[in-house]
């Protein structure tokens, strides 16, 4: 079981570091869609590995991944109008307001 | 299949009833009859509201997921009285041509996040949980984009959504923690069987982490101030109050139901957390010159003040959380109240535009002078005795050096506060902003605000009717 936390983990914080690295608002959101898609695996291998006799974490996984696509859905949808208004999808440009 | 367990979700059930109605309005109703959108959307909500307040459920439903009792009814019924002020204060901004295509999607989305909070502090299980407050904050990432040609607005809206989905996977490991380390979703079971293991305590500060975000405590509320001045003002008005005050309620709940026999641990997490919201709240509050990143940082600082019943852990901290946060609705939208109906008129939003402003518009000053006494806390006001309670709730648990260091930054808030105060009415300016014909919604609004900021401190009824309802750890 070790092994499979230790891919979930190190997907999880491959996400974070895309998060913060990248500069493209798109690969942002794939940075977030590995962290949350880590989490899932989480809760399937607690689930398969620890707790065997119940279904709690593969529902859960269930309901994470729809909501995972809403979310993915909303995002895109606002970078597509950032796109129409600046023709430009880089983070450095979208930075009118500070501190 | 038994249906009468949704019987017990009759707060939730009524609210989607609204969200229909007016959805199916919005879609088929012709130009001219649709004229009477907003005050319809105002009128619904305020039955459902009063339907609310005669009917309390009690009990839970679908084995222990969703849970009602009278003091999360009274929560609801706060909820809905601080969304009703919004909608009827947003009544002139909905009907600007700009927004006119999107007035309907204003209405019924804001209601939805409505119902993701009800579902959020209703909630006896982490998925249901989850569900809740991501139907929370989804619609509010599409409502702050909502002026979409305004680059303002969608720098908001995208710097807004990444930052949610980022606090929603950290609370989505945490949560994964939690159930590795139990095996349970459900609060009750997961509090019965809950042993302090280094897994679980990952799995809390996780969570809190991710709460953080949501309510934004300081460590996490990078995201505050941008995201409350790019959005359209009355989105503002409700990312402040609204959804603030759900997801601190709704921590509350679940650090009392489900982490209580590791309150040792998550106290002190909490006590520097509050401390350092606090501080820094009031610190940058002080060199803002936009008045809505003002209100932004005071807000972060307001939400150390209501995390201070939280760390209390007492049905006394529960109670004047609750009535903190009313009375917060009441102070804040007022504030918002006027800063939107000036911007609405002029576009103006600095504080040195608001100089001499007691010259050209006497009433308007008068009511933001009140709502900012009341924020500060100065006596005869609401906002002192919501202060005095939750002090009160904290010092009774014995968290002396806490309220002191609270105290302390009462003093440099109320500095803050009355900058303001003093560019209205001692500075004076060349170029004053022109008297204002404000229109009856927002006259309507304002002074509902104003008059629950002075009356809501003085009937005491209000603070001892929440006392025997609430709940310990």
């Amino acid at each position: 079981m070790i092994y499979y936390v230790v891919v979930s983990t190190l997907m999880f914080f491959a996400g974070v570091y895309g998060f913060v690295t990248r500069h493209n608002l798109l690969a942002i959101l794939i940075s977030l869609e590995l962290m949350l898609n880590a989490v899932d695996i989480n809760f399937v291998v607690f689930n398969r590995y620890l707790f065997p006799g119940q279904l709690e974490g593969f529902f859960f996984t269930l309901f994470a991944v729809a909501i995972a696509a809403a979310e993915t859905a909303i995002a895109i949808a606002i970078i597509i109008n950032i796109y129409r208004n600046i023709r430009n999808i880089n983070v450095d440009n979208v930075d009118k307001m500070k501190y | 299949m038994d249906f009468s367990n949704f019987l017990w979700m009759r707060d939730e059930l009524s609210l989607l009833a609204v969200i229909l109605v007016l959805f199916l309005y919005d879609t088929f109703a012709t130009e001219k009859s649709r004229r009477a959108f907003s005050w319809v959307a105002c009128l619904l909500l305020a039955v459902q509201t009063a339907f609310l307040f005669v009917n309390p459920a009690t009990g839970e439903a679908f084995g222990g997921m969703y849970q009602t009792s009278p003091v999360i009814n009274i929560v609801k019924i706060v909820l809905n009285i601080g969304t009703l002020l919004v909608l009827i204060q947003a009544n002139v901004w909905a009907k600007s041509p700009d927004m006119q295509v999107r007035r309907g999607e204003f209405y019924v989305l804001t209601l939805m996040t409505l119902l993701g909070m009800y579902l959020m502090i209703s909630s006896g299980n982490f998925l249901l949980f989850f569900i809740g407050l991501e139907m929370a904050s989804l619609p509010l990432t599409a409502l702050v984009a909502i002026e979409k040609y305004h680059q303002l607005s969608y720098e908001a809206a995208a710097k807004y959504v990444f930052v949610a989905l980022f606090s929603s996977s950290l609370m989505l490991l945490g949560i994964s923690f939690v159930y590795g380390a139990v095996g349970t979703l459900y609060f009750e079971d997961i509090a019965a069987s809950l042993v302090g293991t280094p897994l679980l305590y990952v799995g809390l500060v996780l969570f809190l982490a991710g709460m953080g975000f949501k309510i934004s405590i300081v460590p996490f509320h990078l995201w505050t101030a941008d995201v409350y001045q790019g959005a359209p003002t009355s989105i503002t008005a409700y990312l402040s109050v609204i959804s603030k005050g759900a997801a601190a309620f709704a921590l509350m709940v679940v650090l009392f139901k489900v982490f209580s026999s590791v309150a040792a641990v998550w106290q002190p997490v909490l006590w520097g957390l509050i401390v350092i919201t606090i501080t820094i709240g009031n610190l940058f509050a002080v060199r803002q010159k936009n008045l809505k990143r003002f209100m932004a940082f005071s807000s972060i600082s307001q939400a150390g003040y209501i995390l201070l019943g939280v760390i209390a852990g007492s049905a006394v901290g529960m109670t004047s959380l609750i009535y903190y946060v009313l009375v917060y609705v009441f102070s804040n939208l007022a504030v918002f109240g006027v800063i939107s109906v000036i911007e609405n008129a002029t576009g103006k939003v600095d504080m040195d535009d608001y100089n001499g402003l007691y010259r050209t518009n006497p009433k308007l000053s008068v009511a933001l002078m009140l709502a900012l006494f009341s924020l500060a806390g100065i006596p005869p006001f609401a906002g002192f005795f919501s202060k005095f309670f939750i002090f009160y709730a904290a010092v009774e648990e014995g968290f002396y050096v806490l309220v002191f260091i609270a105290l302390l930054n009462t003093i440099i808030s109320l500095y803050y506060y009355l900058l303001v105060v003093k560019a209205m009415f001692i500075r004076q300016d060349d170029c004053v902003i022109p008297t204002i014909q404000s229109d009856g919604a927002s006259k309507l609004s304002i002074s509902l605000c104003v008059l629950g900021v002075l009356l809501v401190g003085l009937i005491s009824g209000i603070y001892s009717s929440i006392v025997p309802l609430s709940f310990g750890m």
